[in-house]
């Protein structure tokens, strides 16, 4: 790889977040080649040496790169869909550094040549890190064990069935059970399958579109009984985009109860609900359903107490002939990645929670969960950083994506907060940050 | 009058024996593998007397031991191997204890695929019954000859450490064996991944790994299990390959264990599977065949002990009951 080793670049005048420290505190952080060195109020007092490339903040949020902890894809196997370029570019220009894809690949990464495929191709790319999840069943099919042990020493941070919830009952035990004799965390998508055959959330909505419906206690009834399967085997668990107000009730609970239990959900269903899909919209056609307003409610709540640990955009790009069809053929599935950090910022803006709140449920609470050594602003640590301006209002156009799928549910709204600069291993890879100062020529040559 | 050191009728499992009888059955043992290793290997000790071999499940080497140990004893030796196809088991099972009681045999050693199958025989016979091995449930005499090679190598149990590694779950051999090695005082470690751990295994007081390299950490014995071939394609293991990975007994992870430690091994062996060969065939660390030899001494030593308490039940009992 060619990519040329960056100097010394000091990040001034910038509202410094750091949610693994809890710092929300105008400062300064200077990186030095890929690492962050030093992170101060004042850099050398204001003195800067002349060798040190100075990026001026203007007073912007300057925080770690997100870490996207569910997205799709598709490389190797629907490339027309998304590629790790695409994806790559998507993600960099909306501020996430670290994102971890699903296995349903094709082929699916339930052996290690897909899995170190996957890790080289995006290597190579030098965009956003991909870390990848191991398939729980061979084939995703929920029968028979994947080589996890093997996969987990590949690479795999932990294990799912991607879209597909691991129905057996006998399966998800004993995938807990193996995965607990490696310290494996097991990702279920928690939806009872013989319940959901529907294509949007049941209730009076469902019945006067004509539509079949999928009922919350399709999700309900698998999380109760996974968390029994967790109390019984002692496995590490995390539940994906939980999208009811019981689930969140259900988490809690088990939390409350020792159990090693956790849970992410998505824009979606903290910021849309089951009306998005009235004039049978396609893309709002996602798995889980989006919900009645009382859940979505509730799902805000589990982010501000906590119980809900994570926001992923469970990005799952589809081209538009999976999406123009008539309703129940369609796809499921949204495009995320590119308004990740925008709808999740609502939580912020009205007032439900701390903008550095926000940024904890998008960077240092998913990097905990998987075990990534991202996500926070430390001495030593990988220069994994964006500049935000957390105000900057403009309109989601999916047509504008970098992404190849434009499936956005969120296409057309009002949005504020803008990525400005994304920087991984202290190169930047994402450029919008307007008035910088001159550079010493060395530095400007090596920015390009 | 009974054997008062062994005042047992059957040999049914280790469960239930405390250290004297089993010490008492192990010295026995010592003098039969003397036996064996002269010229003249056979003792009139049982002349006259019945040995049935009843299996309803496929064995040579326990059932080839069995017969052997009761030929050198000078007894007669019948050979049962009976098909378990059949819908109704238990009756069957029943059945066949009630026509070979009227056979009046002295010792039935019995193996059965169902756990507590050979107990439910047991009841309906007269004659001793030593358990062949039943279902998930106990070897006896497995862990016996495997308690007499360790004694015999490291001159004792008690205080020893050591290692089962392996399909605990559906192993009758590791049952058996953790009950005697923690009856006469050694420490006893599983290791297996999750899905190979009985539930509340802990409970009788074994201690429980999932890493092979913490579990085999200054083992004195080594125990590897075998691993059916059904229960590696996903079910409770993803593949062999990984298993052998992680759980297959090879010289790199045998470092852990103490230098001089034991390698053992109930057989039949898959090599390549749980134990690589170089291990399994390394003379200076692996028991594997010395466990073979002492199987037909503590074989030996229980149908003495169970003929001779089955002739004075015999006498004492009021004649013709059928136990039905």
């Amino acid at each position: 790889m060619s990519v040329a080793k960056p100097g010394r670049v000091a990040y001034i005048n910038a509202r410094v977040l750091d949610p693994a420290t809890n710092r929300d505190a105008p400062g300064e952080v200077l990186t030095s080649g890929e690492e962050i060195v030093e992170i101060s109020t004042k850099l050398f007092d204001g003195k800067l040496p002349a060798d040190v490339e100075v990026v001026d903040c203007d007073g912007m949020c300057l925080a770690p790169g997100l870490v996207d902890m569910r997205v799709q894809l598709r490389e190797p196997g629907e490339e027309h869909k998304e590629s790790l370029k695409s994806a790559g570019e998507a993600a960099v220009a909306s501020g996430v550094t670290t994102m971890v894809c699903l296995p349903n690949t094709n082929p699916i990464m339930d052996d290690e040549p897909t899995l170190e495929f996957v890790a080289r191709r995006a290597r190579l790319l030098a965009l956003t890190k991909v870390y990848c999840y191991g398939a729980i069943t061979k084939g995703l099919q929920g029968k028979e064990l994947a080589e996890m042990g093997l996969l987990a020493e590949a690479g795999a941070l932990a294990f799912t069935d991607a879209t597909r919830a691991v129905a057996d009952a006998q399966v998800m035990r004993r995938a807990l059970q193996y995965g607990a004799t490696f310290g494996l965390m097991i990702v279920q998508h928690p939806e009872e399958p013989t319940l959901a055959t529907g294509v949007m959330n049941a209730g009076e909505i469902a019945t006067r579109m004509g539509l079949s419906g999928i009922p919350r206690e399709a999700e309900i009834i698998m999380l109760e009984r996974d968390i029994r399967l967790v109390a019984m085997t002692g496995g590490r668990y995390h539940a994906a985009h939980i999208s009811t107000a019981d689930s969140v009730e259900i988490i809690a609970k088990a939390k409350a109860d020792g159990l090693k239990v956790t849970c992410d959900t998505a824009p979606f269903y903290f910021a849309l609900n089951e009306l998005s899909v009235s004039d049978y919209r396609t893309f709002a056609k996602l798995s889980p359903p989006l919900r009645a307003d009382e859940d979505r409610r509730a799902i805000v709540e589990g982010l501000k107490s906590g119980v809900i640990d994570a926001i992923a955009s469970d990005h799952a790009p589809q081209d538009s002939d999976s999406k123009r069809l008539p309703f129940p053929q369609a796809a499921f599935g949204g495009s995320g990645l590119e308004t990740l950090l925008a709808v999740s910022l609502d939580l912020y803006h009205n007032g439900d929670m701390t903008l550095l709140d926000v940024i904890r449920r998008l960077t240092s609470a998913p990097a905990a969960l998987l075990g990534l050594e991202a996500g926070r602003l430390a001495k030593g640590s990988k220069a994994d950083l964006i500049i935000f301006d957390p105000n900057q209002g403009w309109k989601v156009i999916a047509d504008k994506f970098k992404s190849k799928s434009k499936n956005s549910p969120f296409d057309g709204r009002p949005v504020q907060g803008r990525v400005l600069r994304t920087v991984i291993d202290g190169r930047t890879v994402f450029d919008a940050l307007p008035n910088q100062p001159a550079q010493p020529a060395a530095k400007r040559a090596a920015k390009a | 009058m009974r054997d008062p050191s062994f005042p047992h009728r059957h040999l049914l499992g280790i469960e239930g024996l405390n250290s004297a009888e089993i010490n008492y059955l192990l010295d026995l043992s010592e003098r039969y593998v003397d036996l064996n290793r002269g010229a003249q290997k056979t003792s009139t000790i049982l002349s006259g007397r019945t040995i049935v071999n009843l299996f309803f499940e496929n064995s040579t080497r326990t059932r080839t031991s069995f017969e052997l140990a009761a030929k050198r004893l000078g007894a007669n030796v019948i050979n049962m191997q009976v098909e378990t196809s059949s819908v109704s088991k238990g009756e069957t099972l029943i059945d066949t204890a009630v026509t070979l009681n009227a056979m009046h045999p002295d010792v039935l050693a019995v193996r059965h695929p169902d756990s507590g199958a050979v107990k439910l025989l047991a009841d309906k016979v007269n004659c001793g019954v030593v358990n062949g091995g039943d279902g998930s449930h106990e070897h006896p005499t497995q862990a016996l000859l495997d308690a007499l090679t360790i004694r015999r190598r490291k001159g004792k149990l008690n205080g020893l450490l050591v290692a089962i590694c392996g399909d605990v779950l559906h192993s009758r051999v590791a049952r058996s064996n953790f009950l005697l090695l923690l009856t006469m005082g050694a420490r006893v470690r599983i290791i297996a991944p999750r899905t190979l751990i009985p539930s509340n295994v802990d409970r009788m007081g074994v201690e429980v790994f999932t890493d092979m390299a913490a579990g085999l950490k200054d083992a004195d014995i080594v125990m590897m299990l075998r691993v059916q071939n059904e229960r590696m394609r996903g079910s409770f293991i993803p593949s062999i390959r990984e298993y052998f990975h992680f759980f297959g007994l090879d010289h790199e992870k045998l470092k852990q264990a103490k230098p001089d430690a034991l390698i053992m091994h109930p057989g039949p062996m898959n090599r390549g599977v749980e134990i690589d060969s170089d291990v399994a065939d390394d003379v200076e660390r692996s028991a594997i065949r010395e466990q073979v030899e002492m199987g037909v001494a503590v074989r030996m030593a229980v149908l003495e002990v169970l003929a001779k308490n089955s002739m004075s039940h015999n006498a004492d009992d009021t004649l013709g009951r059928t136990g039905t």
